[in-house]
């Protein structure tokens, strides 16, 4: 399999999945502040393995993945309370939503887009419209906003998470809405 | 190349991968690019797997974000016919401003309502925010402290005034906010107030006499015409009730009847349950509210039901 071959497959396959999988982690893992890192560990394996052979049922083998994932995390790290396993027995087909729930979000991405955009601070929302929406060059929205160079990479990098996080569905569970 | 350093990079946790990823990301689309900028984009990529995967999947996502080129402010056309409508606009602002001076010179309530699916923000003038959700009726006062929600679901967040309680009065109950965000969903027969943060009070009046329940976050209340009962929430569940205010349905272990009743709280086109083994099974999840059809592609799929599509319907069978 060539690398293009393997990185189409990941992103056809594996990413649309991630609103899904995200769930799956907040569902049976305490620490929230840890689910960005166990999911990226998850891509590191789905893509470590699919380099060897590619998965048949991938959606199977991403969730398998999370799952052992976080069984070995509980073993590994003693401080993580034990009750978190039980859950884990009995996961729920909620982590295992398919596809057409991904085509309903695909439908409304402007929108939410849109959203997200609005929750970024001011100086980073003013610089992702200048860049993405506007077009202008780094160097042009640095001239407009008056600050450095530096300042607006930052601003142009936490906006395009803050964006892409969204593309994936993370607003789904976004915490802290209430 | 006038972007940030990023030699100083080190590998550490899955946000550091993704945080430099998107600098590099940044970095190519909008700033001067070279070949030797590229071998360095390479190099860092060839580091690890999660380099990799971070980039792949920031890059895959950021190509997506195309569609805010839509939100491109539009050039504004000075033609004649457009001069024609800003002439004519000016007359109507006229005239609703003339006509308005009439109509609000008496202080009168204003009513809000939203329609099955639809959903309302209403910003007070004191600060306060009320989130209307679908099929409600809200009435506000010359005293915009003091509101009536007549039918439906409502969300509060109320800027505190100890001189002047915030009220909702739903279903012959009273909601007291004592510096609040809480939600308030009237039903044909019972009221539903859920706590999120701060503090309130439920007072109801029957024919024992006034009763009232102190309420601190996380608290529910479910108040009939003869009694009031309080159960706890998980963070999870207050945050799963607030769907709606992003568009979503959640739920969790909830039987199929449950889940088609909320959905059709936000739709006209209704899903029927056909039988009651269909209507016991339990689904999770969270869905977008105004999908009912992807909803019950997921249950036909999950639960491995027929569904049959009528007029204004769907139904669910085994």
């Amino acid at each position: 399999m060539t690398a293009s071959a393997l990185v189409d497959w990941f992103v056809r396959e594996i990413l649309p999945l991630e609103a899904a999988l995200m769930h799956f982690l907040q569902q049976n893992w305490r620490n929230p502040h840890e689910i960005a890192d166990l999911r990226q560990d998850v891509y590191v394996q789905v893509y470590d393995a699919a380099r060897k052979q590619i998965p048949t049922h991938p959606k199977a083998f991403v969730f398998q993945t999370a799952r052992n994932l976080l069984i070995n995390r509980v073993r590994r790290d003693h401080v993580v309370s034990i009750e978190a396993v039980p859950d884990l027995e009995t996961l729920s087909i909620a982590a295992d939503l398919p596809s057409p729930e991904h085509a309903a979000i695909a439908r409304d991405d402007l929108r939410r887009l849109r959203a997200a955009l609005d929750r970024l601070p001011p100086r980073c929302r003013e610089a992702v419209i200048l860049g993405r929406i506007e077009g202008l060059p780094g160097r042009a929205i640095a001239v407009r906003m008056g600050v450095s160079d530096a300042t607006v990479s930052e601003h142009l990098a936490n906006g395009i998470r803050a964006l892409v996080d969204e593309i994936y569905g993370h607003d789904v569970q976004r915490k802290g809405q209430p | 190349m006038s972007a940030p350093d990023q030699t100083s990079a080190q590998s550490g946790g899955a946000a550091d991968a993704e945080a430099q990823a998107a600098l590099w990301l940044q970095r190519r689309q909008f700033w001067d690019w070279s070949p030797s900028d590229q071998a360095e984009l390479d190099a860092w990529i060839g580091q690890s797997t999660a380099h990799e995967v971070a980039f792949i999947r920031l890059m895959a996502g950021y190509s997506r974000t195309e569609r805010l080129v839509a939100l491109r402010a539009p050039h504004v056309e000075r033609s004649v016919l457009g001069r024609l409508f800003h002439i004519a606009a000016a007359v109507i602002v006229i005239a609703v401003v003339g006509g308005g001076a009439l109509f609000f010179s008496e202080p009168k309530e204003t009513v809000y309502t939203t329609p099955v699916g639809g959903r309302q923000t209403i910003m007070l003038a004191d600060g306060s925010r009320i989130d209307l959700n679908t099929d409600s009726v809200l009435r506000i006062g010359s005293d915009v402290r003091r509101v009536t929600l007549d039918r439906g679901e409502a969300y509060f967040q109320i800027k505190h005034d100890a001189a002047r309680p915030f009220i909702v009065t739903a279903g012959g109950h009273r909601v007291v906010d004592l510096g609040t965000k809480f939600l308030v969903r009237s039903k044909a027969d019972h009221l539903n107030v859920v706590l999120v943060e701060g503090r309130a009070r439920v007072d109801s009046g029957d024919d024992s006499g006034p009763r009232s329940v102190m309420l601190v976050p996380g608290d529910e209340v479910v108040a009939t015409a003869r009694d009031i009962t309080k159960v706890r929430k998980t963070t999870q569940d207050l945050s799963n009730q607030l769907g709606w205010r992003r568009g979503v349905i959640v739920f969790q272990h909830t039987t199929l009847a449950d889940a088609a009743a909320e959905f059709n709280r936000y739709n006209p086109n209704k899903i029927v349950i056909g039988d009651d083994a269909v209507a016991a099974l339990k689904i999770g999840g969270t869905f977008p509210s105004e999908d009912p059809e992807s909803f019950a592609e997921i249950a036909q799929y999950l639960l491995h039901l027929r569904i049959e599509r009528r007029a204004g319907a769907i139904v669910l069978t085994k």
